[in-house]
């Protein structure tokens, strides 16, 4: 690992302000990832600033009768709170689908949505990476590609966002809250706080330099039956090969998004109309253009598949 | 839980008195000034112990080479096999994915505070019964987490394994073995393990 300082923020004007003014500087919460890549070299930064002490740990009802979830909330307590469990089981249940305990007794919210992606070439400093270093290459593309994305990809790049969280929260439309260097909060929906990697591979996320995540905004409750399946090479503490996020209601309506099959969880609303037709109209729209590779095209048949049998499970 | 009495009882101490005990010397004191270093004071099975670290140190390395509790283990060193397992502030972290600079006030439970040979955790005594080990590597991380997962069920934290998220959490086998999913043991001592999680239990099906 290189050598960094570190100091604990006092505020979050202090904590942006603190990573704005020293180059190479990074926020750390829970540090689940971002000390697993500091000891493989792939993160290097120069100085953490710990956020850990700022009062953003709380989840409160917001007036509209959604949710407000403080960034710095654990993966626990969030898939713990009695009205996540009561109104959006999908975001428990993907949330317990993901790490371990241990993990998720550290991991933050606003860390677990800039989780790093987990392509094997991506973690191998050997070998050209165009996410670790813009235009060095891309190593996946005629590599070993079982794990990684279907769709979404590009010339550039063909990692995988390996989440769970993030994609029942993407079914949920939350929306994330991030602060500035100037004290300004802005809202990003979910749909398009991840970046397709395009041009830019290594650009992730939406946000800006120095911008901190405050918190993660829920939408007033939509009811329905609520799944999260996912499909997996262990039967735990393993990442997704394919994952589905569900809400389903009693007419045969409802919203659908799948983890492990692209660079941000994947939903498409066009597809999800197709729900009452069933599992295959749903994954025939939402992969319509996927480029699989020859190793990774038994994705699309098993997202068909594990929707067929959410929506099962949805019929009791 | 019959557990439940230690664990209170040690986070107890974080408001109670605590010992004050002198740092032991940095077993590799760099000589290199240009390293970071930051000051960090460790609460540690009810002990203080102010440190000067390098920054890089992360909560195990400081607990072992530091401290030299060397109960806790190292597998991995990256989060992926649970020999590191320790509780901060009564819920259980992999040591090897944290600072120790991060841990300033916190209250840390590792093997040595759990219990001692003369006077077992009823967990220890458990695995001791029911031989939920072999080489014993990864046996602390085992048993903190187990007497953290107790803990969970009873707060109602959920796991893969749950059915109806908002019933009364069970200690039930298979939630046994997902919550324990975080622990690795390469000698294969599952079984043993849950024989000996179940008996702290009581009455697990």
């Amino acid at each position: 690992m290189r050598p960094f300082t570190y100091e604990r923020a006092a505020s979050p004007a202090a904590a942006i302000a603190a990573v704005t003014a020293t180059p190479g500087a990074k926020f750390i919460a829970g540090g689940t990832n971002l000390l697993d890549l500091m000891k493989f070299e792939i993160e290097t930064p120069t100085h953490l600033v710990d956020v850990r002490s700022l009062p953003l740990a709380t989840i409160e009802d917001t007036e509209e009768g959604g949710l407000r979830i403080g960034a710095l909330v654990t993966n626990t307590d969030l898939a713990s709170h009695p009205r996540v469990k009561r109104d959006y089981g999908v975001l428990s249940r993907a949330i317990v689908a993901g790490a371990t305990g241990q993990l998720r007794n550290k991991a933050s919210v606003g860390g677990n949505l800039l989780q790093r992606n987990r392509c094997p070439y991506f973690y191998n400093t050997a070998v050209p990476c165009n996410k670790r270093e813009p235009g060095s290459g891309c190593s996946a593309i005629g590599g070993v590609s079982r794990s990684l994305a279907v769709i979404g990809t590009s010339e550039l790049c063909i990692a995988q966002n390996p989440g769970d969280m993030a994609v029942a929260l993407r079914v949920l439309d939350a929306r994330i809250e991030a602060m500035n260097a100037a004290g300004k909060t802005r809202t990003i929906p979910i749909a398009e706080f991840f970046r397709l990697p395009d041009f830019t591979p290594a650009v992730e996320f939406a946000l800006r330099p120095g911008e901190l995540i405050t918190a993660v905004t829920l939408p007033p409750p939509i009811g329905g039956s609520h799944h999260y399946h996912k499909v997996r090479d262990r039967a735990s503490y393993a990442f997704a090969i394919v994952s589905v996020a569900a809400v389903l209601h009693e007419d045969g309506t409802g919203r659908v998004a799948f983890g492990g099959v692209a660079p941000r969880p994947w939903r498409v609303e066009r597809a999800e109309a197709e729900l009452p037709q069933g599992s295959e109209a749903v994954v025939a729209a939402a992969f319509d253009g996927a480029k699989p590779t020859q190793d990774n095209a038994f994705k699309i048949p098993l997202a068909e598949r594990a929707l067929a049998l959410v929506i099962a499970e949805g019929r009791g | 839980m019959s557990e439940s009495p230690k664990l209170s009882a040690s986070s107890g101490l974080a408001s109670a008195s605590i010992a004050e005990a002198p740092a032991p010397t940095s077993p590799h004191p760099s000589s290199r000034s240009s390293i970071p270093h930051s000051s960090v004071s460790l609460r540690v099975n009810g002990t203080r112990y102010a440190l000067t670290l390098d920054t890089r140190t992360s909560l195990l390395d400081a607990l072992r080479e530091h401290l030299h509790l060397t109960g806790t283990k190292k597998g991995c060193d990256h989060g992926h096999c649970g020999a590191c397992t320790v509780l901060v502030n009564g819920t259980r972290i992999n040591a090897c994915l944290s600072l120790a600079a991060m841990h300033d006030a916190d209250e840390i439970l590792t093997i040595e505070g759990l219990g001692t040979p003369d006077d077992l955790h009823p967990m220890q005594a458990a695995f001791l019964r029911h031989d939920a080990f072999q080489c014993g590597y990864c046996t602390p991380g085992q048993i903190c987490s187990a007497v953290a997962i107790l803990d969970e069920i009873e707060r109602g934290v959920p796991s893969h394994a749950t059915g109806d998220l908002t019933a009364r959490m069970e200690a039930s086998h298979s939630e046994l073995r997902e919550r324990m999913s975080g622990n690795i043991c390469r000698c294969g001592a599952y079984s043993n393990i849950q024989a000996a999680i179940a008996e702290i239990v009581g009455g697990a099906a």
